[in-house]
């Protein structure tokens, strides 16, 4: 029988209490990463936003064109998924998370107010769907909604998708579900002003919002001429 | 309940965690003893050696099994092989008679009545100082003997295990056992430098003739009498030892269902016997058996049983949500491929995930180390991927039947 050395024990349980709290140390420095990334997405965001108010208050007479692909950030999109893979990591009820999460749907609804502005300006009505979930747990089919709306979204790029978290403790969010009278019945979507609810696949989305195909069209017409002027 | 479930997988962690850097220590403490063969062939005193081969149905094997024997590198008047028919019913009685005129083998035939009762006849009988076992489905390499008899010139030391590997592997089933048998080299030396070893092989461990005159014969011991007899000999504290470079290779089972009925019959007989001599458990006086080795191997069966249950209970509702998600979209692949995002911020980063990361590669490291030590040296190959990979996700088979056995008190059967 071999004597214990105690001080081998006591050594091991030093370096195992080290590695095991440079893991824990590691990960919040790289969440404390993650969140500033975010920060940065969601400040970029605003600016954009803020320059394309600015650019719209300034030149009524500017070009319609400069003014929608200002708008159009592709950020919002990098963001909305950045900011639900947090939620799923941190907890929904993580206050970090939280807070930019009442960040995020403020810079949807000022892109929204502004793509409308552009819309009526420019003689080109918007094409947007405002989709309210919940993860509380007590939305069985809102990720597949989610997951239907980032398809469509793919696939007709000019298509606005606002998302929000039906929960959201924010004034705006609980402004616009009343401007709607949305019913806690989710998933829910907004199209062309009316409500729909529970979950609708692709085609389905497809068929409430006959624009979508116009919009479709008008992608595939651009992508044409593109090519062409390149030749 | 999330909170709690937490803290109980960080504790296994720390666990887990605490249990490799103390054998990282050690290994690196006695990284200069590892070397093979060092100082193996300096022995001038050959004492004598008593061999038993039990055997029940093993006309298959048995004949290369005794030839190997009769192979060793070691006096011939000092070594005699026993093979003992425990009843077999096939033609292995016919196979073993032609050893008979063998000045140095001698049979014996009998009932059926368990490995454990054909040792003991052999044990009765020899005059041996020194008496082993070798499975009848097991080979030995001709330096073996040697070099456990080499740790014997301790005399204190009373019994000394070798380092067993697989004789042949070609499928998968082989392959991950080839290499889970290396770890093995590994592991059991790592717990005799540490006094602990918990179980002193069927093939090839070798003990004084006296430690069964004063511990009694074996046992049946829930069909696991070698790790019995181990604990039963550390209870007394008496020194086991490990020959890490004493080479026995043995037959491992080459379909799942033959694996999973060796293992479940291993974990069952592990779990039961360590029931049995739970009053080893964090006792001072039974040193890092007692203390470390003993109760963590007893806990690591439920931890393994609950990180795999977890584990697959995730990636069941990942798989329900993945399928769920493709229908809402038609099941459009291109889609679903194309939105799969390899930015670093969709890496988990979580310190469980990070933990448990770093758990597996030390283990990756102690499958290297014990590759090194098996074969002399490391090279990437296909079986160190498949235990790596492959092992977790079917031990919780047998974890879970060895579990159900040990509260419902079944016992788990040889074949």
């Amino acid at each position: 029988m071999r004597e214990i050395n105690w001080t081998k024990y006591i050594f091991v349980l030093m370096v195992t209490t080290a590695i095991f709290f440079s893991a824990i140390f590691l990960s919040g420095y790289l969440s404390g990463k993650k969140i500033e990334e975010l920060k940065n997405i969601e400040d970029n965001i605003s600016m954009n936003i803020l320059a394309s108010e600015t650019q719209f208050a300034l030149l009524s007479d500017a070009s319609c064109e400069n003014i929608t692909n200002s708008v159009l950030s592709q950020e919002l999109n990098s963001l909305a998924s950045k900011l639900s893979y947090m939620e799923s990591s941190f907890g929904t009820d993580n206050a970090e998370v939280v807070r930019l999460k009442k960040y995020y749907s403020l810079l949807q609804i000022k892109d929204y107010l502004l793509l409308k502005k552009v819309g009526e300006k420019c003689d080109s009505p918007p094409v947007f769907i405002l989709y309210f979930y919940s993860n509380k747990g007590d939305c069985r089919d809102c990720q597949k909604a989610g997951y239907a709306l980032t398809y469509l979204r793919n696939k007709y790029p000019r298509l606005r998708i606002y998302s929000f978290d039906y929960n959201l403790n924010l004034s705006t969010v609980k402004t616009l579900i009343s401007m709607y009278g949305i019913k806690n019945d989710l998933p829910a979507i907004v199209i062309n002003g009316k409500v729909y609810y529970g979950f609708k696949g692709r085609e389905e989305m497809e068929n409430l919002f006959p624009e979508l195909r116009n919009i479709g069209k008008e992608t595939a017409a651009d992508t044409d001429e593109t090519k062409q002027s390149a030749e | 309940m999330s909170g709690i479930e937490d803290a109980v997988i960080y504790a296994l962690l720390f666990v887990s965690l605490y249990f490799e850097v103390f054998l990282l220590f050690t290994f690196l403490e006695n990284r200069e003893r590892l070397k093979p063969g060092k100082g193996a062939e300096e022995i001038k005193i050959f004492p004598s050696v008593t061999i038993i081969v039990p055997c029940w149905n093993e006309e298959a094997t048995v004949e290369a099994t005794v030839e190997s024997l009769l192979s060793l590198d070691y006096p011939e008047d000092k070594l005699k092989v026993f093979v003992v028919d425990d009843g077999s019913t096939d033609g292995t009685w016919r196979k073993i008679q032609r050893f008979g005129k063998n000045g140095r083998v001698r049979i014996f035939r009998k009932e059926n009545g368990g490995k454990h009762t054909a040792v003991n006849l052999g044990i009765e009988n020899t005059g041996s100082e020194f008496v082993g076992c070798l499975d009848a489905d097991s080979f030995v390499d001709p330096k073996a003997l040697k070099r456990i008899m080499k740790y014997f010139e301790d005399p204190e030391t009373m019994a000394v295990a070798p380092a067993l590997k697989v004789h042949k592997s070609g499928n998968v089933i082989e392959l991950i056992q080839n290499m889970e048998y290396k770890m093995g080299i590994f592991m059991r030396k790592m717990f005799s430098l540490l006094g602990a070893l918990q179980v002193t092989p069927g093939p090839f461990s070798i003990f004084r003739k006296k430690v069964f005159d004063e511990l009694g014969p074996y046992r049946r011991a829930y069909n696991t009498e070698d790790l019995e007899y181990a604990l039963r000999m550390q209870s007394r504290h008496y020194k086991i030892e490990n020959a890490h470079d004493a080479f026995v290779y043995t037959v491992a089972p080459a379909t799942f269902k033959g694996l999973y009925r060796q293992r479940v019959r291993w974990i069952t007989g592990f779990l039961k016997n360590a029931v049995d001599y739970r009053f080893m458990f964090l006792k001072r006086e039974y040193g890092n058996l007692g203390i470390l080795v003993l109760p963590i191997a007893f806990v690591s069966v439920f931890s393994a049983l609950f990180f795999v249950g977890r584990t697959a209970l995730a990636a069941a509702e990942f798989a329900v949500e993945k399928i769920s998600l493709l229908n809402a979209v038609n099941f459009d692949f291109g889609f679903a491929l194309s939105s799969v995002n390899f930015n670093w911020f969709f890496v988990n980063t979580g310190a469980m995930w990070m933990l448990s990361f770093f758990v597996l590669a030390m283990t990756a490291a102690f499958v290297a180390v014990g590759k090194k030590m098996a074969d002399g040296k490391f090279r990437f190959s296909r079986d160190f991927f498949y235990y790596l990979f492959l092992y977790g996700l079917i031990a919780p088979l047998w974890l879970t039947k060895s579990v159900y056995n040990l509260f419902f008190a079944k016992n788990a059967s040889w074949r």
